[in-house]
């Protein structure tokens, strides 16, 4: 199949002049579909138009003897395509993990078996890691096979717990480099400040051997900058050519001139007033150790905001029990594909969503839906990946692995949701956008202040005040306060099986004041149930259910289904009935023991002439439908049917309600049963007989009155409402998150979830505003104390070393008082994450 | 001395506002792309600058190699679109059907910075 022509662009390293530019224009322009070629030598990368394939480009492009920087390339594809679905023609790329490779010569075999695999376009080990890297047709196991053939072991790497271990792995080396970096900076720094604080002397006298000594400190303190200090350094001074300036400036620019100002007093004392010859060699070396302690404290810190994707993560199944072949086998559940059968024992995960195939069990569905009680599962049924068999054992089909499956959705989208801002972070990003260069004109006015109106020694006050200020200057705090808490609280939210999908609904669920809730399926169970039986003189309940359900065996009707139900749970036993009929709009009739019974609707059976003796009356009161049962022309009871509302509505409602909420119910049924069951539920107002279509612009009219309106039912036939709704919540949705009309769902089925959403949105709303408040009053406190305007009172300066350990603290402090939100427990809920 | 003392430090004032804000407008912007590689490193996405086609799809792969947790997001301003980039290793971010304007991304403390141009 042709590319299209598209604009592609690779990076490239060792190009370094004109004619290295004409040698790549050359070797890319000979490849068919090239089009044209720009090579930017400054950005160490090309641009290349046409239909030629990223890989030929590249090729060429080491062929030609440049590197390309782009060996991670075959893994975006990998990125981009599904590994499950190997056995798929399209071009794909996987990473295997290979064991037993020892040396340099075992690379090349393993690349050799791999390259000589039909359909194998491209294979790339890399040694360090023990990965490779392949591109092409073939499928994973067949590159599995190849790799084992040739005497080693390999093993499909695409597993995201794998990746998040491999990336908690990669943060702990980084805190250790941190912490060794922090060793650096205060090995040296805190000897020199007891030095000083002990009385030791700090200035610099010429001609001494302490010039010497200072010297040689100077030149120590430039280690430390160079080694724990670089990437401040390196960061700024690339961000300065971008026109950029960052956190790294701020650090780089205090520290470089404390060390710099110092330096010319070692090197040159006579250049400078005799008060102003002090050295501030420990307040660099104490700055670079401070500021990466702070750095290693918020790693720490930043890994349990992200706890809850961990848990997510760590539900996933490592094996699968697959059947082939009637024979039984543990593979790895990366090697699972749609249409394998599995098998999971009690106490077992089930590891790739699935449709039950054989045999019963209840299956513990709290970790993904919130909800405490297991759910049976029998065949047909629908089971999801992490989710714990607790009963029996099944075996089922997958239907959906990898990246399909529920749990990995229910990943993607609370990573997605981490990220996305709540508009009351906005002014902080407006602030943290022009934060630095503010701060650097801070430090430069105060210095020419303490220069023109200050007191001697001027130098030194310039120094220490233009240090201050740019070190305790904290973009962090401000940057971090939003992004943190809403990190945090999503996660929450995803512990109780509320799926929020943007930032923004948290903002808004916490300012909610009307809240809809849709009637059939929100309050109440959205299957009709038996409610009542009354019972004619002489009959028992079990014995009028069991004729009714004989009698309805045949009907697929709802209110059939209701009746077969309850006889199923009270373990009632049918008949065989003969001549079934049913009859529309009136009910069925069938023969049983040579006996005629009817049961249908009242009409019909006075109709028929059955004397109806017996008061229906408080069925309907509840709102449920009655249904007659006669043998021949006597009445033996009359069953009622409902749409049961859930256990825990009432309680739900009586929550929203105690939050302050006006709560609504919204229902296509007529006022008489609409009202039967809102006065159960106990909500504030009703709004019956709503066509589907209306429903929107009720909320809309809502809105109209200047109400903040939130919307709760189904994801389908009310999507229009949720839409339009301030906040949509979409209820009982199971594992099915692909609902995009709602803003909040509930995987749960229980109105509590909304109740918990609320709560868990105004802590998370609560916690942003305590982190803003905080990062706004820290810096702007601490800019001004900084720049000296206290002196007057203290007459001395803040030290710039004080500086450094405040500004460490405050996004610590940001980011642990986000962590609190983990802690948070919204009341009365009805799940029982761990 | 005094006057000099002052004189140098407006200019650098000047300087700094000069540097960071007006020029860097000025910064000439790529060409048009379907498909690049950032480099997330030392503190900046190298290139700062993307420039794609409006209401076409774009491809970006983020090559993180810090592993200070400032680097650890990216966020398109505007596009609701953010993702979690993994140390030591590329990640591909597909953005579809871009609309015209000029959207900034981002880490989550904003020092990361670069520029998406449609048009």
């Amino acid at each position: 199949m042709p590319m299209p022509t598209r604009t592609q662009t690779l990076p490239v390293s060792g190009a370094t002049c004109k004619g290295c530019s004409r040698t790549i224009n050359a070797a890319l322009e000979q490849i068919t579909g090239v089009e044209s070629v720009t090579v930017d030598l400054h950005a160490q990368q090309v641009t290349v138009t046409g239909t030629a394939s990223r890989s030929a480009l590249l090729d060429a492009l080491v062929q030609a003897g440049y590197g390309t920087d782009d060996d991670q390339h075959d893994q975006d594809a990998h990125c981009r395509d599904k590994p499950e679905k190997a056995a798929v023609t399209p071009a794909q790329s996987v990473r295997l993990s290979i064991s037993g490779a020892t040396c340099a010569s075992c690379v090349r075999t393993i690349e050799n078996a791999l390259r000589n695999t039909p359909g194998v376009d491209k294979a790339d080990m890399n040694f360090a890691d023990r990965t490779v890297q392949v591109s092409g047709t073939a499928s994973t196991e067949t590159l599995i096979s190849a790799v084992t053939d040739a005497g080693y072991g390999a093993e499909l790497l695409d597993n995201s717990a794998d990746q998040q271990e491999q990336q908690e792995a990669r943060e702990q080396a980084h805190y250790h480099t941190l912490l060794r970096h922090m060793g650096l900076g205060l090995g040296l720094g805190v000897p020199l400040m007891a030095w000083g604080l002990l009385g030791g002397d700090m200035m610099v006298r010429a001609g001494q051997t302490s010039q010497w000594i200072w010297l040689a400190i100077g030149l120590l303190t430039l280690a430390v900058l160079a080694t724990a200090g670089r990437h401040f350094f390196v960061g700024a001074w690339k961000a300065f050519r971008n026109h950029n300036a960052n956190m790294d400036t701020l650090i780089a620019l205090g520290t470089g001139a404390a060390w710099l100002y110092s330096m010319v007093v070692v090197l040159l004392p006579g250049a400078l007033p005799e008060a102003a010859r002090h050295v501030y060699f420990e307040a660099s070396a104490m700055i670079i150790g401070l500021i990466n302690l702070g750095q290693a404290l918020e790693v720490r810190a930043r890994g349990k905001t992200s706890a809850a994707v961990k848990r997510l993560l760590d539900l996933g199944a490592k094996t699968a029990r697959v059947v082939r072949d009637g024979e039984e086998r543990d593979i790895p559940v990366e090697q699972v594909q749609t249409g394998d059968i599995l098998r999971v024992r009690p106490g077992e995960k089930i590891a790739v969503d699935g449709t039950v195939k054989e045999g019963e069990s209840r299956i513990d569905e709290s970790m993904l839906t919130g909800e405490p009680m297991p759910v049976s599962k029998s065949e047909g049924d629908n089971v999801s990946a992490g989710t714990l068999n607790e009963g029996g054992s099944l075996l089922y089909t997958a239907t959906a692995v990898g990246k399909d499956t529920a749990l990995s959705q229910i990943v993607t989208l609370v990573k997605k949701a981490q990220g996305s801002k709540p508009p009351i972070g906005r002014l902080a990003d407006q602030v943290s956008a022009v934060f630095v260069p503010t701060i650097m004109l801070i430090a430069i006015a105060a210095a020419l202040v303490w220069f023109n109106v200050g007191p001697e020694p001027r130098l030194t006050h310039m120094l220490i005040s233009a240090t201050t200020v740019l070190i305790i200057a904290c973009p962090c705090a401000l940057g971090l306060a939003t992004p943190m808490s809403v990190m945090v609280g999503v996660g929450k939210a995803a512990e109780y099986g509320i799926l929020i999908r943007q930032g923004e609904a948290l903002q808004t669920s916490s300012q909610l004041d009307t809240i809809v809730l849709d009637k059939t399926g929100t309050i109440t169970e959205g299957k009709p149930a038996v409610t009542d039986i009354i019972c004619a003189e002489g009959q028992q309940e079990d014995t009028v259910l069991k004729l009714a359900a004989s009698l309805e065996s045949g009907s697929e009707h709802p209110l059939a289904t209701a009746i077969l139900n309850e006889s199923k749970q009270r373990e009632v036993s049918l008949d065989d009935v003969t001549q079934f009929q049913a009859l529309n709009g009136k009910g069925v009739t069938a023969t049983l023991n040579g006996k005629a019974y009817r049961l249908g609707n009242r009409r019909w059976l006075e109709n028929e002439g059955v004397n109806i003796n017996l008061d229906s009356t408080p069925l309907t009161d509840k709102g449920a439908t009655p249904l007659f049962l006669s043998e021949h022309k006597t009445l033996l009871g009359i069953i009622g049917v409902a749409d049961r509302i859930k256990d825990d509505s009432k309680a739900a409602i009586t929550r929203l309600k105690e939050q302050g909420l006006k709560v609504i119910m919204i229902t296509g049924d007529i006022a008489a049963s609409a009202n039967a069951i809102a006065e159960q539920a106990g909500v504030d107002e009703v709004m019956a007989e709503v066509l589907p279509e209306d429903k929107a612009k009720k909320v809309q009219a809502l809105q109209g009155e200047g109400r903040n309106v939130a919307m709760v039912g189904d994801g389908i036939n009310d999507a229009p409402a949720l839409a339009q709704a301030d906040v949509g919540f979409a209820i009982g949705t199971g594992t099915d998150v692909a609902i995009e009309s709602a803003a909040i769902t509930l995987m749960g089925g229980s109105l509590h979830g909304v109740a918990d959403a609320m709560a868990i949105s105004s802590a998370t709303v609560r916690n942003i505003k305590q982190n803003l408040f905080g990062a706004f009053v820290y810096n702007s406190l601490g800019v001004p104390v900084a720049a000296g305007i206290l002196y007057p009172l203290t007459g001395s300066l803040l030290s710039p070393v004080i500086a450094g350990a405040a500004m460490s603290l405050s996004s610590v402090t940001v980011v642990t008082n986000a962590n609190r939100l983990r802690f948070f427990k919204p009341k009365h809920t009805n799940g029982t994450p761990p | 001395m005094n006057i000099l003392v002052n004189l140098a430090g407006l200019m650098l004032m000047a300087l700094v506002v000069w540097w960071f804000w007006l020029s860097r407008r000025k910064t000439a912007a790529p060409s048009a792309t379907h498909e690049a590689t950032i480099i997330v490193e030392d503190g900046v996405y190298t290139p700062a600058s993307i420039r794609a086609n409006a209401g076409e799809s774009l491809t970006l792969h983020f090559e993180r190699r810090d592993p200070s947790p400032c680097a650890e997001q990216v966020i398109f301003q505007g596009l609701d679109t953010s993702e979690f980039l993994e140390t030591g290793k590329t990640t591909t971010l597909t953005l579809n059907n871009l609309p015209a304007g000029t959207y900034r991304f981002t880490c989550q403390m904003q020092m990361y910075q670069g520029t998406l141009i449609v048009d």
